[in-house]
């Protein structure tokens, strides 16, 4: 049999592919919102995922989160896909515990490649103690995959976005550049084998590092890039997040990738969304801005705690770095240096 | 000089496309881009390997003079 090609039979991939931000916001602006009093995290708060209190002292927190593959490897594709969409309830500070599937699949491809694409998620899904207990196929001209999971946490313990406070250290926990690499990758560039085992990597012991210690606030890094989460979470906390550009650490290839065009097209709708929210020094060179601007597929957790928290961290999970930090609010949410 | 229609094609096609075509024409060429990714793309990476670069809009896309 011929070995499958997934990312030749996609347009675009992984969560490069999601929606434009102003575009959804055109969609669902001003739409009512049913009301739940146990709804604690909702449609409004553009946080990772719903939080709902079960009334006992813990909440369920649930997300969804499916794309087109990004590698050619079923398996792999599976467990990225699993990787990511578990991620959203580590960002929550939750322990993911049971997931769906959600796959699109073309009729011309092989059966044996959606048993791939499976066996990689369970596994995935397995590494994080998530049982895989169903789901729903869709006959579909390109291949998606990704899971609905539902976690839990102690309702006084869970992380959002808006909980960030000036003088919290910005900790991000997995190096930025996954989509430029991939975009090379599939031009056939580069092997993009760093860029691949970050996005394989749960963000389990990233989330785990941190107990313990005081998180104010707290996001993943995905499709609306670093700039994209970082003004969301400074948004809904009323601070502005101020980023140190030379303590950003990328994967290695991603700044000669960038500076030689090989940027995912988010990156552009990314900044048309975010041109007024976000200022960046003039000084900071095109490719740094360009991959500030790119979207990531299952990228890092970033985490907000005061320095003393953040420096044990560190020591805890040595791989993660502080970006910055975040300042009474200033005229822009979100400040590059 | 010769023109490169990268109409219809997404991201990173246009800068594959170039990336051949400025192999065999080394002075440069002309390129057509359809869509915004591709007219930012394309123009960084010829600028990367030290080209000149002006564009100027052109029916539904863009037109994109590299040259030395």
């Amino acid at each position: 049999m011929e070995e499958v090609r997934l990312t030749q039979l996609v347009r675009s991939s992984g969560c490069n592919a999601k929606l434009p931000p102003g575009e959804l916001h055109k969609a669902l602006d001003g739409l009512p919102s049913l009301h739940s009093d146990m709804l604690i995290e909702g449609f409004e708060s553009s946080d990772d995922a719903l939080v709902y209190d079960l009334g006992d002292g813990r909440v369920l927190i649930e997300t969804v989160d499916f794309f087109p593959p990004m590698v050619d490897d079923p398996e792999i594709f599976g467990e990225i896909a699993a990787a990511n969409a578990i991620s959203d309830i580590y960002a929550m500070g939750g322990n993911p515990s049971i997931a769906m599937s959600l796959m699109c699949f073309p009729s011309c491809l092989d059966i044996s490649v959606m048993r791939r694409i499976m066996t990689g998620a369970i596994a995935k899904a397995g590494e994080a103690g998530v049982v895989i207990a169903g789901g729903h196929t869709l006959s579909d001209r390109e291949p998606k995959f990704g899971l609905a999971v539902t976690g839990f946490a102690d309702k006084e313990r869970i992380w959002t976005n808006g909980g960030v406070r000036p003088g919290d250290a910005a900790v991000l926990t997995k190096k930025l550049g996954t989509g430029v690499m991939m975009t090379a990758h599939k031009a056939g560039e580069c092997d993009a084998s760093e860029a691949i085992a970050q996005m394989r990597t749960l963000n389990r012991e990233a989330k785990e590092a941190a107990e313990g210690l005081c998180v104010h606030g707290a996001t993943d890094v995905t499709g609306f890039s670093l700039m994209g989460h970082s003004y969301e979470a400074a948004s809904a906390s009323g601070v502005t997040i101020m980023i140190e550009a030379e303590r950003v650490v990328f994967l290695p290839g991603a700044e000669k990738f960038s500076r030689l065009g090989f940027l995912p097209e988010g990156r552009y709708t990314n900044e048309d969304y975010l041109s007024e929210k976000v200022s960046i020094s003039e000084g900071l060179p095109l490719p740094l801005r360009d991959l500030l601007f790119s979207p990531e597929t299952s990228g890092g957790l970033l985490l907000f705690m005061p320095p003393e928290d953040a420096d044990e961290y560190l020591r805890r999970f040595p791989s993660a770095f502080i970006i910055g930090h975040a300042e009474d609010r200033r005229e822009h949410p979100v400040i590059v240096i | 000089m010769i023109v490169l229609d990268t109409s219809g094609y997404s991201c990173p096609e246009p800068v594959i496309m170039t990336k051949k075509a400025l192999r065999d024409n080394k002075e440069g060429l002309c390129v057509i881009v359809d869509n915004r990714a591709a007219k930012e793309n394309v123009a960084r990476y010829a600028a990367a390997v030290g080209y000149n670069v002006e564009t100027e809009a052109e029916g539904n896309g863009w037109k994109l003079t590299i040259s030395k």
